[in-house]
């Protein structure tokens, strides 16, 4: 028995230690491209990925999450050639090259049951500062809003910040979820709740419960309405990169704002922009 | 001669060996330390201590770093994870070792080494979907709050106490458990006069590893706790625990805010030690006595 | 034995069992809702394909290979670390203030979330020792994760072996060594064992540490220096970000038949072992 556990782990360490050599090897002859950040960003890209591995299967690109602050560490690391962010660059980080790969429209949610379908401005950020307590004060049914908020640091966070909440804040009390989806769970489930999250995600999917996206001073939260200019509330998701790419991951980027990387983009929910270029 | 040299070789060398083992281990467990204390250390210093520990606002984006909240969350969470954990841990460990027939011990012990080995998420996604909605239709409010941390924690922390209690229990040598039966104690006096206070340290270590894992656990409160970070006026409220705070924002943090979560590490790092002192003093005085 | 102890113990004894079964019913409720919504969905085909559209679609192969291989690195790196600091300190130290810095430090690291190990495993794995985000990152860092839970318990074990085994052996001439091998190990490896498979099921379960450290990739690993995501992430990913509550299910309850072969197979050795013992 004893023997047998010492054979194992001495099979199990060669094995590791030649798998450590093979890829040691094999690292040298490919140039792979890691892509790491934003979690809000990630399932868009993963899906881009598996297109982008079926064109071109012998450019080696793997995406990782971690979020966008883990992004950035990781392009200045360099352990990631990409980074991906759903926020603006901050003050310390505009060294750093970028470029809009699409944007992404927020939604303001509830209950498919409760009867509002349209707030003004006005009123959602009264909701959020908790001067608005109560539903019937919109038009709704007699219930207390339970408001639902996303993390500090979140890009969909401080978009919501800056488009709805201008100079007021977010109350202490909001519920605070890490992701759409959570965001997209809880609401679906309790009548009396609201929360904001990514465009895309509030449609119907399979096998998931409804969520109905309110209308803003009037304007349906459309695709179309983010690219008229109508409806205001939206974000930029961004790739970021020690310096101005080059080779496979110019590549890669160049794929993503091709017409057919901006088509599944687009397909997925999010909104297509032209490859507007920043330094 | 020399099989006796052989021997004392050997001996010499586990000793050396364990030691070395010991070292490294410990060498890694201090890097660690010492890795959270530099990481959150500046921004205490720049904050103050009194403001960041006892400060009721926590807004990153606006320069505002307190975590009383959180620290009462936390306490408020794990307290109730401990009044449901051990209580009903420990029961279940006399029940293993003392009452449980043999058949259904063959049972028990691989569901409790089976429970201890789900994912926290998966008792995460479970108390999202049974034990949130149903603190919500009877109790009303939003049901992530600290009422649903507790129950859920205090089921995660079962197996770690059951399991580690138990063994202890059953370690103990036969003749005290004989000697008491002898003298004319009941089984259940045994139980309580002699085994347990035998068994103590075990099961002080057990609840402490219990009470461990609910301080320290993060997924689980990150999905049934509602994350609020104002300060909660009932077990019906949201609440943030110190961990959820890392957890919800590391990955987004930068600068200030990112210091600000390793302190956040910090504060739960020397509530841990306190937990650790109080318990090892109240295993020694008994001990004493 | 007067009337009153009697029905004492009566009422204790009813008390514990009510306890006891409706832990088991909780515990098995939670087992059975897994397995019930996630069996369906569990076939051939969703073990055997890589998970597609970020696991909307397609199956699990590659978090199971991910996990299984993060779990088994881990667990060979920590169990020597682990044991053999927790032999150092039940048998080579006599209390001293030594054993009592190490223990308050091994039961203070329990508690740190393991995010912050993730965090530190990412600065120091991933990216001062350039690892990158891997397997091998995420076993490293599950291990050290690991350790203080393997110490206590392991350490626990070896002081509940009674006294006298020990003194038994010396009296008989035997070395500290021989005395370890031949008295110690054989009473304390089910405490030991019950302590390395907690700390496997940590490395199963392990969420937070991972994402960091060992990465998101969902494409199937060719070595331990490639990322995978491990099971655990993946169920949280599919949960939190809303992808398929179907392949959820059926990642969980994968999740849950892996632990419980883990432990069938644990126990199994755990006896074959004990029996040779003796």
């Amino acid at each position: 028995m004893k023997r047998l556990i010492l054979i194992l782990i001495i099979m199990l360490s060669l094995g590791l230690l030649s798998a450590c050599a093979d890829s040691g090897a094999s690292g040298e002859k490919t140039t792979r491209v890691v892509v790491a950040g934003s979690t809000s960003v990630k399932p868009y890209v993963d899906i881009l990925m598996e297109e982008y591995r079926f064109l071109y299967p012998h450019n080696s690109v793997s995406v990782q999450g971690g979020g966008s602050s883990a992004g950035v560490r990781a392009v200045r690391s360099g352990i990631a050639e990409i980074g991906m962010l759903s926020r603006a660059l901050t003050a310390d980080e505009q060294d750093l090259w970028s470029v809009e790969i699409a944007l992404d429209g927020l939604a303001i949610i509830i209950h498919p049951d409760n009867l509002v379908n349209n707030l003004t401005i006005e009123q959602v950020r009264g909701i959020y500062t908790r001067s608005i307590t109560n539903w019937s004060e919109v038009g709704g049914h007699d219930a207390k809003i339970h408001i639902i908020s996303r993390e500090e640091g979140s890009g969909t966070r401080s978009a919501f910040q800056d488009l709805v909440m201008a100079d007021e804040f977010i109350s202490q009390r909001a519920v605070v979820q890490n992701s759409n989806g959570a965001v997209r769970q809880l609401v679906s489930g309790n009548r009396d709740t609201i929360g904001f999250i990514s465009l895309g995600l509030a449609e119907h999917q399979p096998g998931m419960r409804d969520v109905k996206a309110l209308m803003l001073d009037g304007v349906a939260p459309t695709q179309e309405n983010v690219l008229n200019g109508s409806y205001g509330l939206y974000r930029a998701f961004l790739f970021i990169s020690a310096q101005e790419p080059t080779g496979a991951v110019r590549h890669f980027i160049d794929y993503i704002l091709s017409d057919s990387g901006q088509e599944i983009l687009m397909v997925e929910g999010l909104i297509s922009v032209s490859g507007r270029i920043s330094e | 001669m020399k099989k006796k040299f052989w021997k004392k070789f050997r001996d010499r060398l586990s000793g050396r060996i364990f030691f070395i083992l010991a070292l490294s281990t410990i060498s890694a467990l201090v890097v660690i330390t010492v890795f959270i204390f530099v990481s959150g250390m500046p921004l205490i210093a720049e904050v103050g201590l009194f403001s960041f520990i006892f400060g009721m606002n926590w807004s990153p984006s606006q320069g505002q770093f307190g975590i009383l909240p959180m620290i009462v969350g936390t306490v408020s969470v794990t307290l109730g994870a401990a009044l449901i954990g051990i209580p009903v841990g420990i029961c279940c460990s006399i029940f293993m070792a003392e009452f449980a027939p043999a058949k259904m011990q063959v049972i028990f012990r691989p569901a409790i080494q089976l429970l201890a080995g789900i994912p926290s998420v998966v008792y995460g996604f479970w108390g999202m979907i049974f034990i949130v909605p149903a603190i919500s239709s009877n109790l009303g409010g939003l049901g992530m709050s600290i009422l649903a941390g507790s129950i859920i924690l205090g089921i995660m922390i079962l197996p770690t106490i059951i399991s580690i209690s138990e063994v202890s229990i059953i370690a103990l040598p036969r003749h005290y458990k004989e000697g008491a039966l002898a003298l004319g104690m009941t089984h259940w006096q045994t139980i309580l006069r002699v085994q347990l206070p035998a068994a103590k340290s075990g099961i002080v270590a057990g609840v402490i590893l219990g009470i461990g894992r609910a301080v320290g656990e993060t997924m689980v409160v990150i999905m049934v706790l509602g994350n609020a970070v104002a300060m909660p006026e009932s077990i019906l409220d949201s609440v943030r625990t110190l961990t959820t705070n890392i957890g919800l924002e590391m990955g987004y943090a930068s600068g200030a805010h990112q210091q600000a979560l390793f302190a956040t590490g910090i504060v739960l790092f020397v509530i841990i030690m306190i937990l650790n002192i109080t318990a090892q003093y109240i295993t020694r005085k008994k001990v004493k006595k | 034995m007067n009337v009153n102890s009697r029905t004492a113990e009566k009422i204790a004894k009813g008390f514990i069992w009510v306890i006891a079964l409706t832990v088991i019913a909780v515990l098995i409720f939670i087992i059975a809702f897994i397995l019930y919504r996630g069996l369906s969905v569990i076939n051939w085909e969703f073990l055997t394909s890589v998970p597609r559209r970020s696991g909307r679609i397609g199956g699990i192969a590659s978090p199971i290979v991910g996990t299984l291989s993060v779990t088994v690195l881990a667990v060979m790196i920590a169990m020597p670390f682990g044991v053999g600091t927790a032999f150092y300190l039940a048998e080579y130290t006599r209390g001293g203030i030594v054993t009592r810095i190490i223990r308050f430090c091994t039961e203070s690291l329990a508690g740190i979330p393991s995010i912050i190990y993730g965090l530190f495993g990412f600065i120091f794995f991933v990216d001062v020792l350039g690892l990158d985000w891997s397997i091998l990152s995420g076993g490293l860092t599950v291990a050290i994760m690991i350790l203080p839970t393997l110490i206590r318990t392991s350490e626990e074990a070896i002081r509940s072996v009674p006294k006298t085994y020990r003194e038994v052996s010396y009296s008989l001439g035997g070395t500290k060594w021989q005395t370890i091998r031949k008295a110690v190990v054989p009473s304390a490896i089910r405490g030991i064992s019950n302590g390395l498979i907690l700390s496997v099921g940590r490395c199963v379960a392990e969420t937070a540490a991972l994402i960091m450290t060992a990465g998101d990739e969902l494409v199937m690993p060719r070595s331990v220096m490639d990322s995978s995501r491990t099971m655990a992430v993946h169920f949280y990913t599919l949960v939190m970000e809303g992808l398929s509550e179907r392949n959820a299910y059926g990642t969980a309850a994968v999740l849950i038949i892996l632990v419980f072969l883990i432990n069938v197979v644990a126990n199994a050795m755990i006896n074959r072992f004990v029996a040779k013992g003796r």
